[in-house]
């Protein structure tokens, strides 16, 4: 009973989204459109609420994670990795990427091996693409499905309508590490293991982030603008599976602009 | 006589070389600048002479006026000359602030030009990598370069790991305008107070 709700209200948001983002145009073109921030005043709470929290526990947390040597960080970091490639996997297949597919299931079964459980990146090492992160919420907007509203969840952060719906389809069967901890019948794996994955996942982001969010933070009049421009801007170059900047921005508003 | 052939003719020779000598390649621009900017932040200065030094290197090689329309979108054609000659003046000085404070926590980065991609005659965008140190991974960063006079090129956007600094400026100035019923003053004391910070 309590998937079929999930799987109604997941078809909810997608379909919604469907009609939201999109006026008759693919939203990978050029010309980005902007997300609408429809619960900004709730938004703007949660962001200030995130931003108490961040300075209480994340950013001190952080800070001690920072403190621990160079290659215990590269360790657990490269462990988490290694866990998302359980979801790049199947969206690689959902956005036709065979070929990277097979590259990243190649990437897990050496890392997780000979990288004794993705401790020690050994694909890279051996000449392996640069992992690039899919997940579900990338293959919805791949799908022509429009990012929607834009969301603040409390403590995961900034999102949008589509990417929460997206964050559904891991916990509905689409995290094989999910599956194998929370649902997986074994001795190893518990709730715990996926709850201190995802924890630990926050604390490596947040660590590797600390001196640029704090300049970013300084530096800006209107910090919940800065940060919602940052992420929605990271989303859209990242479901346009592009690394070129001038595929991702719309240069018509620099032409009209003439100084010299 | 043909002493002052020769005088004509070197003198021919120096005035056209002179003349395209000024005109440099977008990638040698990017390169020399953030070597200038190395050096300021790796020499001997106290921090009031560094930001000075990177505000008077900003106001060498960056578009301000052109940047500060462009964060100004749409808003930029229902101003008066009054105000957009206000908000000029605000946004250079918001400018100057932001741009060496960002700078100056940065002690000797190393910045290497990979390579160029000229999109139109208007703009190069140049590819570079901030090398990686023991608490920072390698960052790519991407330079907007306003190439319509060569001889005078000109930053107009960064590009940090695809993330543009010029539109997260125009989104936050936009942001603040229509938070505040679309009123162009709401920013310019914004600015004001954030340059008087």
């Amino acid at each position: 009973m309590k998937k079929i709700l999930t799987i109604l209200v997941l078809s909810f948001f997608v379909f919604a989204n469907s009609f939201a983002g999109s006026d008759g145009e693919l939203n990978l073109s050029k010309k980005s459109k902007s997300v609408k921030d429809c619960f900004e005043p709730i938004n703007r709470i949660t962001f200030s609420v995130n931003m108490g929290l961040d300075k209480v526990i994340f950013k001190p947390v952080a800070k001690g994670y920072r403190v621990l040597p160079s290659p215990v960080r590269a360790g657990v970091s490269n462990v988490l990795d290694n866990l998302t490639t359980l979801v790049t996997i199947p969206n690689n297949v959902l956005q036709g990427e065979l070929g990277k597919a097979g590259v990243n299931t190649g990437r897990f079964a050496i890392n997780t091996t000979i990288g004794v459980l993705g401790i020690f990146d050994v694909a890279e090492a051996i000449g392996f693409p640069e992992y690039e992160k899919e997940d579900y919420g990338q293959t919805l907007g791949t799908y022509g499905i429009g990012p929607g509203c834009y969301l603040v969840l409390p403590v995961i952060g900034p999102s949008t309508v589509r990417d929460t719906a997206g964050s559904f389809i891991n916990i509905m069967g689409g995290d094989p590490w999910y599956n194998a901890s929370v649902n997986g019948n074994n001795e190893y794996l518990s709730d715990s293991s996926y709850a201190a994955s995802r924890v630990m996942s926050g604390i490596d982001f947040r660590a590797k982030n600390i001196d640029s969010f704090e300049n970013l933070e300084k530096n800006s009049m209107d910090f919940y603008a800065s940060v919602k421009s940052l992420y929605l801007q990271d989303r859209q170059m990242k479901i346009s599976n592009t690394k070129a900047v001038i595929e991702t921005m719309d240069d018509s508003d620099w032409e009209e602009i003439e100084t010299n | 006589m043909k002493k002052i052939f020769a005088f004509f003719l070197f003198t021919l020779i120096f005035f056209t070389n002179s003349n395209t000598s000024f005109s440099i390649e977008p990638d040698v621009f990017i390169q020399s600048t953030v070597n200038r900017a190395a050096n300021t932040l790796s020499g001997d200065f106290s921090k009031d002479e560094r930001i000075e030094k990177l505000k008077q290197i900003a106001k060498e090689t960056v578009d301000i006026t052109g940047i500060g329309y462009y964060s100004l979108g749409s808003h930029r054609k229902s101003l008066s000359k009054e105000q957009l000659s206000t908000y000029k003046k605000a946004f250079e000085e918001y400018f100057l602030k932001s741009f060496s404070s960002r700078l100056a926590e940065y002690s000797n980065p190393e910045i290497k030009v990979i390579s160029k991609n000229k999109l139109n005659k208007n703009y190069t965008i140049i590819l570079s990598k901030l090398v990686a140190t023991d608490s920072r991974p390698e960052v790519k960063i991407e330079w907007r370069v306003y190439t319509k006079n060569p001889e005078n090129l000109l930053i107009r956007d960064l590009i940090i790991e695809g993330l543009s600094l010029a539109r997260t400026q125009k989104e936050e100035f936009s942001s603040i305008i229509n938070s505040n019923d679309g009123k162009i003053e709401a920013l310019l004391k914004n600015l004001s107070d954030f340059s008087a910070k």
